[in-house]
């Protein structure tokens, strides 16, 4: 049980992180994508194809967020202060989003503005979670489970590199999240972006795989020591499938949840093979068991989290039930 | 200024923001569940116009109460990270079970609120309302929950620095909770009931929406009327409590420095100036032996005076008061404005009486103040400790260099002032323009520029100003 429970809550908050990223991933995306809106209508209907539930999306971020502090409180106390800066910056990005949800519609002069909000806070939130992704990949400077770096110790090529690749592929998502959810001109416009998009991923990941064994020699012995490389290739494989069907499935009408469906499935992949790259550690340098709460919060949570996750996904479901199809351009429902 | 003092200032800040949404929303998801309960019943056009006039306003403090909230999230991390990492087995706990049972079912039936008007049945909608209200709620009973603990932390054990939870009902129902999270609900729905009374007062004022206007200054006074009453009760239950547990505390609350001769019992101070140098109170005026009766419930009980502990033990003191008698103050002040206007209701003078609708106008923002005034009383009150007792504040701050704090604030001072500021200013032009009638419902709110009926708004700006 000392050895599962931790491991168990690693699996808990990667699949919050997850779901946070794909879910508030498209919603970014569709900000990101903001200045290829050829009018303000355009955006109010990019707007509203995401109004009604991003709310819920964003919720996973609190429970990734909270979900550290719970299992693994060493990590979050690392992480947060040591990337202060990339998190005030994510931070305050989701502020400038979020409230552009309403007060965009309810601006008249300042309705411009705060599509820039939304639009420039999506961006920047996207980066600076790229960044944080990078930097924890990375690792930072430690004693005794404390930070003792400085203030800008995340700041390097690899994490700018990894900031980038998030903005593409939240803007990916977001664009095939267009071609399923709405029709006409604004469809056409998200088609187009969709396949360059996918494209300029693809080279990212590439990138970033083939950055990551040089980061930390224990990564490069996973992926090419002993039997391991014959598990593990099927991932770069998966990965260059899952382009191909994403590339082709963008122009097939008619089957206009697919591309959405794939980029996803980028997602996904990527996820799995940083998770294969850190593991057994949550952050380089502090193994699960190192940083794990005490037991019995972890069990007092995890009790719960056994109703109360399949019950949230039950209603989270059922509240993109009743948002289903396509929105109509001017049906407004915001 | 180095980074203690820099997160210091920055928690409060941001925190003080935050609370003023949800103060807000807690009172009006109820209020909203309320409002579309009366309309399925009765069909009255009134009421669903206020549902959608309300749910707009709802809409707009809740986005702003969502942001400010995961801000607060993150901010234990950032700048209290030995905090997390000591007490993260607890705290961190209470805050999953909040996202868990709260902040999901709030977000999500909150979309079904806001755009499903015709896409679910109007059970179902009123459904989603009253989860969104149940959200609230027990969003309320987890934080409090966190936060009662680290006033008066029981259940857990500590080892090699770390708190360790022992027994999670004693963590959970802390001495301190009861009282705290009745205080709290109670306050929330005050606070939005003299939003709600005030603004129908205004109206009745300007004779404009003259139905609504009576409407709503009704419910709010009928409701204020059961609720002031109790919570002045469950505050005065709640000192009681803060005396057991957070002695230096109340003295602080009460600026009282030294034990007074036996059987003279403590004064009530009206007025003072606290002087923390001299440990002594200038210009008091205060009442002989009623903080005693207040306090004790005796004529000549004694408290435990600020002298009795190190100064390096004292919470300051000249916040603490003040923060008191302005929480007091006002809540006095709701009682008086209260019992007028049953008085005029009962006589049926109520929406004549210029100088009650007046009274309730000005009154319009009194629960806020009261709600951040009570916040410092307990926040600075419980100073230099951040668990009480156990860890200092001090001690709790994150290794992180004062320029990325003072980066930060800076950043959250310009930030919260300009975003939360135009959110401020929409919510009143809002609720100056009041509810039309024929109110749209909100799914047609915005962007919908073909009039579906003839009386609707096409565009539902508010910058056009009305
Ligand atoms: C008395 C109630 C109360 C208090 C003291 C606090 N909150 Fe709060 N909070 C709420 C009551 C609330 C709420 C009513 O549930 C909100 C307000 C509006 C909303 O969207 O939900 C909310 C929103 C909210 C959210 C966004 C939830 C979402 O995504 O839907 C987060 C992450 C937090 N809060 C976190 C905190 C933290 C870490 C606090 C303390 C340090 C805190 N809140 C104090
Ligand atoms: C919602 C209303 C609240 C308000 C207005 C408020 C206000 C404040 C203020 C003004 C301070 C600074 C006190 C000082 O440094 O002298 C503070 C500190 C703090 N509060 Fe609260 N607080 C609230 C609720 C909470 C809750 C719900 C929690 C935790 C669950 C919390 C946790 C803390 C912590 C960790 C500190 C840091 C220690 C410190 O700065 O002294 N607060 N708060
Ligand atoms: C007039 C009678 C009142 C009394 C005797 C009273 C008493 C108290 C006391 C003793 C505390 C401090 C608890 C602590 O330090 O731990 C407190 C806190 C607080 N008060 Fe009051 N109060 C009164 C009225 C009000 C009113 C009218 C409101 C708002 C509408 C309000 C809102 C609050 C809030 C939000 C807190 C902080 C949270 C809490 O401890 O519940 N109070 N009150």
């Amino acid at each position: 049980m000392d050895y599962w429970l931790p491991v168990i809550w690693f699996g808990v908050i990667g699949f919050g992180v997850l779901m946070y990223v794909l879910l508030d991933g498209f919603v970014l995306g569709l900000g990101i994508l903001a200045p290829f809106a050829e009018d303000e209508d355009q955006l109010d209907h990019m707007m509203n194809t995401a109004a009604p539930i991003w709310d819920g999306n964003e919720t996973w971020l609190v429970l990734g967020g909270v979900g550290l502090l719970t299992a693994f409180p060493k990590a979050y106390s690392l992480v947060l202060s040591a990337l202060y800066l990339p998190v005030l910056l994510m931070l305050i990005a989701l502020v400038f989003r979020g409230v552009a949800f309403e007060f965009r519609f309810k601006a008249r002069r300042a309705k411009a503005a705060w599509g820039a909000a939304f639009s420039l806070g999506s961006l920047f939130c996207a980066f600076a979670q790229g960044v944080i992704l990078g930097a924890i990949v990375e690792g930072m400077p430690m004693q005794e489970g404390k930070y003792v770096g400085g203030m800008f110790d995340w700041f390097s090529p690899f994490s700018m590199l990894t900031g980038a690749a998030v903005v593409f592929g939240y803007a990916l998502l977001g664009s095939t999240w267009l071609v399923l959810k709405t029709e006409g001109r604004l469809q056409y416009i998200a088609r187009t972006l969709a396949r360059p998009l996918a494209l300029v991923v693809a080279v990212f990941i590439g990138l970033v795989s083939a950055w990551l064994p040089f980061l930390d020699s224990r990564i490069m012995a996973r992926w090419f020591e002993g039997g391991n490389f014959y598990w593990l290739f099927p991932v770069p494989l998966l990965v260059i499938a899952n382009a191909w069907a994403l590339w082709r499935s963008v122009r097939r009408e008619g089957r206009d949840g697919d591309p959405f469906v794939y980029s996803l499935g980028f997602f996904v992949l990527g996820f799995v093979g940083l998770v294969l790259g850190i593991w057994p550690n949550i952050v380089p340098g502090l193994t699960l068991w190192e940083a794990a709460a005490a037991r019995s919060s972890q069990m007092f949570v995890l009790g719960g989290m056994v109703i109360l996750l399949p019950a949230i996904l039950g209603y989270t479901y059922w509240s993109y039930r009743v948002f289903r199809g396509k929105v109509a351009a001017d049906a407004g429902y915001h | 200024m180095d980074a203690l003092l820099l997160s210091r200032i920055q928690f409060g800040f941001v925190i003080s923001f935050h609370i003023l949404f949800p103060a807000f929303t807690i009172g009006l998801a109820s209020w909203l569940a309320f409002v579309e309960w009366r309309w399925l019943r009765t069909r009255d056009t009134l009421w669903r116009d206020l549902f959608f006039f309300w749910t707009k306003v709802f809409a707009v403090s809740f986005g702003m109460g969502v942001v400010s909230g995961i801000v607060m999230s993150f901010q234990f991390g950032t700048n209290w990270a030995v905090l997390s990492e000591q007490a993260g087995s607890i705290l961190g706990p209470l805050l999953s079970y909040e996202v868990l049972t709260a902040f999901f079912l709030e977000a999500t039936f909150l979309g079904v609120m806001l755009f499903g008007w015709g896409r679910v049945s109007e059970r179902m909608h009123f459904l989603a309302t009253c989860m969104v209200a149940l959200g609230t709620l027990i969003s309320t009973f987890w934080i409090i929950s966190a936060n009662s603990w680290m006033q008066t932390p029981t259940g857990h054990r500590i080892v090699d620095g770390v708190f360790v939870p022992d027994d999670w009902w004693a963590i959970v129902f802390n001495p301190s909770f009861p009282y705290r999270l009745a205080h709290m609900v109670l306050a929330a729905f005050i606070t939005t009931c003299f939003v709600i009374g005030g603004t129908g007062a205004s109206y009745l004022l300007r004779g404009i929406h003259v139905e609504a206007g009576k409407r709503m200054l009704k419910a709010a006074v009928v409701f204020a009327a059961v609720t002031v009453p109790v919570q002045v009760f469950v505050g005065d239950l709640h000192g009681l409590n803060v005396r057991e547990h957070q002695p230096i505390k109340v003295a602080a609350m009460e600026a009282h420095w030294e034990s007074n001769p036996p059987g003279e019992g403590v004064p009530l101070i009206l007025f003072a100036v606290p002087n923390e140098k001299a440990e002594r109170n200038d210009l008091e005026i205060a009442v002989p032996k009623l903080g005693s009766l207040i306090l004790t419930h005796t004529l000549d009980g004694d408290i435990q005076p600020l002298k009795s502990v190190p100064a390096s033990e004292r919470p300051p003191v000249k916040p603490v008061f003040y923060a008191f008698r302005v929480m007091v103050g006002l809540g006095m002040a709701m009682l008086a404005l209260v019992a007028c206007s049953l008085w005029l209701l009962w006589r049926r003078r109520l929406y004549e009486s210029r100088a009650v609708l007046w009274g309730w106008r000005v009154m319009i923002m009194s629960g806020f103040a009261a709600i951040l005034a009570g916040w410092y009383v307990v926040e600075i009150g419980r100073q230099p400790y951040v668990i009480y007792g156990l860890l200092r504040t001090a001690d709790a701050v994150s290794p992180v260099e004062a320029a990325s704090v003072m980066t930060s604030l800076i950043v959250f001072a310009v930030v919260y002032f300009t975003v939360f500021g135009a959110g401020f200013r929409y919510l009143v032009k809002l609720i100056r323009k009041g509810p039309h009638p024929h109110e749209p419902p909100p799914q047609r709110m915005h962007g919908d520029k073909t009039p579906a009926r003839p009386l609707s708004v096409p565009d539902e700006s508010t910058e056009a100003g009305a």
